[in-house]
This record gives structure tokens, sequence and C-alpha cells, in this order.
């Protein structure tokens, strides 16, 4: 979000350093990433092992290499179990139904939160301030607090059970429309007049000439919204009832059993619900940490 | 017809057809549950029978030793969580923002691998470690030093250390960020003012560095106060469901969860929402004045 000025070294440009030190950092940050590796180690050695290694043994970092094997994988695209047997799990339908959720709640929520953050930024109204002090009230009060009578409410609007009772509450979500107020204050204002003069209506302002050029605002917030969506538990978890419209993380939590008669498809389904974030991470880093960090930077 | 799509089309009132949409989703999602949990919580709600009770709800949360665990719980967990993702992440930032510091930026990327991972993945992950199975890998550690296994999610110390360790895992990388982009912020000028005036690294540290942050930092803080005392589903999916041994994972939040959703006592329910709203705001409001931001909106603007 910084822009780097012409003439001005940032510390991290300097080409100067001591070596000694420089050592010891790499050091230091070597093994906290080797830490912080453990787990997702762990989850993908756990896709190699098979379910009756996980059920004695759990997760565990000895890597066993006579032992590895693809069955679990193959389990999960196929639904033939180790033992050659087909037995189906809905493991997919979860993963289509969070798809949908995923390009439906991320579409909408960027379309209608930068139309609100648009009416924010570029009109002064009555009560503006006072509407504005309600966006950040939502955004300070967790939304644990309320899902009771969220449901409640949700539930007298015969929206459970339902896709949109899951999306609707955060169409409007009060951190998009945050962030892209901040990015469209730093637009020059004279584009507005431009478009009126050359015709167009309060609204058509909006969707050809400032909607196109909140580009990169845009592929930020898509990043963020998109991957909440695809993670969340709770919400979700309240709404749907009937297991043909599970999301995929209400899903893999129902394979957690005692019996551990499922631990293949689970592990194996975790690491394989993480890499369509992991990849969009290695292409679009940089929108996931502007992002993200958005909130922090302005000080 | 037309006066009215010319009225709609105004200067005057497209202002507030663009903020429609979050005022609609605020008054249908937001005050109305929020008017309605309060009055829910003056009340005793049984399926088809609804009755004022006046406080009772209340005073009964007053003596609820159950309760009072749940708050002890997530305060316990808010103040260690803020004790330990302040200071380290802070710490790192400026140690990865050092001359000396090369591959800075595949360091960053590596870290910030939780932040993408589910809690429903990380849970599982971290309770399939944290398993009493004596080869599950904590307690391989603690055979590595010579200790017998342990049954790690039934224990007090045990399985908060498990928690904390899942969330110090998902935001270390997080908080790094806030305050690499914090240290970014801070003009070259500065650093360079203070080795001119022969400042050491500590100096230039605690002189230029952490006043300077204090904005990031007031930020981070505010955040982790509310993560931490709204914790839920990190302990829902560590103890695989709702319930611990002795309620040791139990929160606030739970609790809520407990009586609005598994007990269906809604009334109650929604005292005990009512008490976390109140005692976050209050504890934020403190530390807001105390770190010296005027208000919620500088912190956050």
């Amino acid at each position: 979000m910084t822009r780097s000025v012409p003439g001005v070294r940032r510390p991290l440009d300097k080409p100067r350093g001591n070596l000694v030190a420089s050592v010891i950092l790499i050091a230091f940050f070597s093994i906290l990433a080797l830490l912080i590796m453990v787990p997702l180690i762990a989850m993908a050695l756990g896709t190699l092992k098979g379910g009756a290694e996980l059920w004695r043994n759990g997760l565990n970092l000895r890597p066993e290499f006579g032992k590895w094997s693809l069955k679990s994988w193959r389990y999960l695209f196929t639904g033939i179990t180790v033992d050659g047997e087909p037995l189906p799990h809905s493991y997919f339908t979860w993963f289509k139904n969070s798809l949908v959720i995923v390009a439906l709640q991320t579409a909408l929520t960027l379309f209608i939160s930068s139309f609100v953050a648009y009416g924010f930024e570029m009109y002064e109204f009555k009560g503006k301030s006072a509407l504005f002090l309600c966006v950040l009230l939502v955004l300070m009060i967790p939304f644990e607090i309320l899902m009771l009578p969220m449901y409640v409410q949700a539930n007298s609007m015969r929206l459970l059970d339902n896709i949109w009772g899951i999306m609707l509450p955060f169409l409007a979500s009060v951190s998009a429309i945050f962030f892209f107020r901040q990015y469209l204050s730093g637009l020059p204002k004279d584009l507005l007049d431009a478009g009126r003069v050359d015709g167009c209506n309060e609204y058509a302002v909006y969707l050809r000439i400032i909607l196109p050029i909140m580009g990169p605002a845009l592929s930020s917030m898509s990043v963020l919204v998109g991957m909440g969506a695809w993670n969340s538990l709770l919400w979700p978890m309240l709404v749907l009832t009937s297991m043909s419209k599970y999301t995929l993380p209400i899903g893999l939590n129902t394979l957690f059993t005692p019996y551990g008669n499922n631990y293949d498809l689970m592990i194996t389904g975790s690491c394989f619900a993480v890499l369509p974030i992991l990849a969009l991470y290695i292409f679009a880093q940089r929108f996931i940490i502007d992002g993200l960090t958005a909130g922090g930077v302005k000080g | 017809m037309t006066s009215v799509r010319k009225l709609l089309y105004s200067k005057k009132i497209a202002p507030y057809v663009f903020v429609l949409p979050f005022t609609l989703t605020f008054a249908v999602f937001f005050i109305y549950p929020l008017i309605s949990t309060v009055r829910m919580s003056f009340q005793d709600i049984l399926p088809g029978q609804v009755k004022w009770v006046g406080l009772s709800n209340y005073r009964r949360l007053l003596g609820d030793k159950v309760f009072g665990q749940a708050v002890f719980n997530s305060v316990r967990y808010m103040a260690i969580t803020c004790a330990l993702l302040i200071p380290f992440p802070m710490l790192f930032a400026c140690m990865i923002s050092s001359k000396s510091m090369r591959g800075a930026g595949v360091f960053k990327s590596l870290y910030f691998l939780p932040v993408l991972t589910s809690v429903v993945v990380a849970g599982l992950v971290f309770r399939m470690m944290f398993s009493e199975l004596p080869g599950a890998l904590m307690n391989s550690i603690l055979a590595l030093l010579g200790k017998p296994p342990i049954y790690w999610m039934k224990m007090e110390y045990p399985s908060l250390f498990a928690l904390i360790l899942l969330c110090c895992w998902r935001w270390t990388g997080m908080n790094m960020l806030y305050f690499i982009a914090g240290l970014k912020s801070i003009p070259a000028e500065l650093y360079e003012a203070a080795e001119i005036d022969g400042a050491n690294a500590a100096q230039k540290f605690l002189r230029v560095s952490w006043p300077l942050l204090k904005p990031t930092t007031i930020y981070v803080l505010t955040i982790s106060i509310y993560a931490g005392l709204a914790m839920f589903t990190e302990s829902y999916m560590v103890f695989g469901n709702n319930t611990s041994p002795h309620n040791y994972g139990l929160t606030i939040v739970g609790y809520l969860y407990r009586y609005g959703f598994e007990k269906l006592r809604m009334g109650y329910a929604s005292a005990v929402g009512l008490a976390l709203l109140v005692g976050a705001m209050l504890i934020n409001l403190a530390q807001l004045s105390v770190t010296g931001a005027i208000g919620p909106r500088r912190a956050r603007v």
C-alpha cells in the first residue's frame, strides 16, 4: 500500500549488512519456518499412510516410506476403499456446494459492497456520518455475539437450509465497504463530473467509470471474500440442516468420529480442500496480502 | 412513472439508493437481532411459550459457576494470545525487515500459509497431532524426552497449550505482516538520522520503530481482544464438539451455543451474549483510552 518515493531508500533496499547477522537471522527464520510447516507436513504425510495407520497413530512426522500408498487419494477420487469395495462418499457434493457459494458470494459481495462504498465516498448526504458509524459498529462487534438472534431472524424469513440464508447477511460486507471506501478516496472526483458531462446518470458513472478502475481493489477483496466463504464454518453450520447441502468445512467436520473409520477421507479431503487456496495464493499473493493488511497500514 | 424514475436518478436520491443495501442489511441482520436479543434476555423462552421474567436471567448469570468458568477460560485465552501474538510478531517483523536479512520474501510467504487453512482443517490436524495415541506427534515428542504419553485433550493445561499453539500457529505470520506493513510506512530518514546520532539497533527499535508502530499495535490489539474473547470454533474443532472434560475448553460463545442451540434456552443464551458484548466493549474502551487512541475510529483509519 505504500508507494516508494524516488530518492528515498527503504531500510529493506539497503545493500549493506552484516554477514554474521545475516547468518543468524536466516538460521532463526528457517527454524521458525520449519516449525510453522510441521502441521502441514504431518497432514501431507498422513494422506499417504492410509486410514488404519491414522487410526492407530494419529498424525506424526515419521516418514515411514514403506507404508506409503496413494490408496487414500484413490478413495477420495473414486469412492473405492482400500479393500477394493465401492463405498461412495459425499466429499465432492460438499466441494461443489462450496464452489457455488464461493462464486456467488464473491461476485455479489464485490458488486454490492463497492456500490455502497461508492455512495459513502462520492456523495454528501444527510445522515451519512451516522450511517458510516453504523458500518464501524458492525465492524467492531463479533458475529458470534449475534449468531443466536440472527438465526431466529433467518428462521422467521424462511432462510434456513438455504444457500441464500448463508450469504444474505454478509453481502453488504462492512470490511469490504470500508476497504473500497479507502480505495475510492484516493481517486480524483473530477472523474465523476467528466462522466456526468458525457451524459452518464449517477448509476452509469459508477458502473461505466468507477467500477472498471477499481480493478486492483476488487481483486484483493475477491480473494479475501472467496477465501472467507471457502473456509467459513459456524454460520453455514447453523443455517444448513440437510447433508446434501453441506459445505466442505461442515462435511469434513462430520467425518471426525470416534470410530476412526473415515480418517483417510478426512485427512486427504482436508489436504485437497487447502489446495485450491494454495494455488490461488501462489498466483495472487500480492492481492491477498494487500487486502488482508489494509486495515492496519494506514495507522 | 417517469417522475419516479427521474427522482430515483436525481443527485439527491441517488446517494440513498447507493447505501440502501447496507441500510437494509444493517436493519434486518444487525439492529433487529440486537433488539430482539435484548428483549429475549428478559424472557424465558420454551417452545410455544414466552414468559417475561425481568432480570432473572441476569441474576442467574451472576451466580452461575459454569458461566464463571467460561468467562475465566475466555479471558485467560485472550490474555495469553495477546501477550504472545503482539510482542513476538513485532520483534520478528523488525528482524525480518533488517538490512542484514536475505530472502525475506520466501519466509514471509511461508509464514502466511497457516492463514490460508480453515479452522476446520487446522482443527482436525491439531486434534490428530494432540491425540492421546502414543504414536501421535505430541506424544512422540514426549517419548523423545523420556516421558510417558498423556491424554492431551483431557487435561487442563495440555489442552490449553493445544489451543494457544493453534492460535499462534495461525496468526503469527498474519500479525507479522501487519507490523511489516507498519514498519514500511516509517520514513527511512528517521533511521538514518538515528544512525548519524550513533543509535544502535536496540535504541533504533525503542526510539523509532516502537513509538511509530503504535497505531498498528493498537489495531492488532483491538482485533486480538475481540477474537480472543469471542473464540469458539477453535475449541469446538480441537475438542471435537462443544463438550470438553470438566469444561476445560468451554468459552463464553461456547456457553451461548450450549444454551441457545443445544438446550434451546434462548432467553438465558441472550443474556450470555449481551454480557460478552458489554464486557468486550468495556475492555476495548479501556484499552483504547490507556493506549491513547481517542476512539475506535482512529485505530482503524
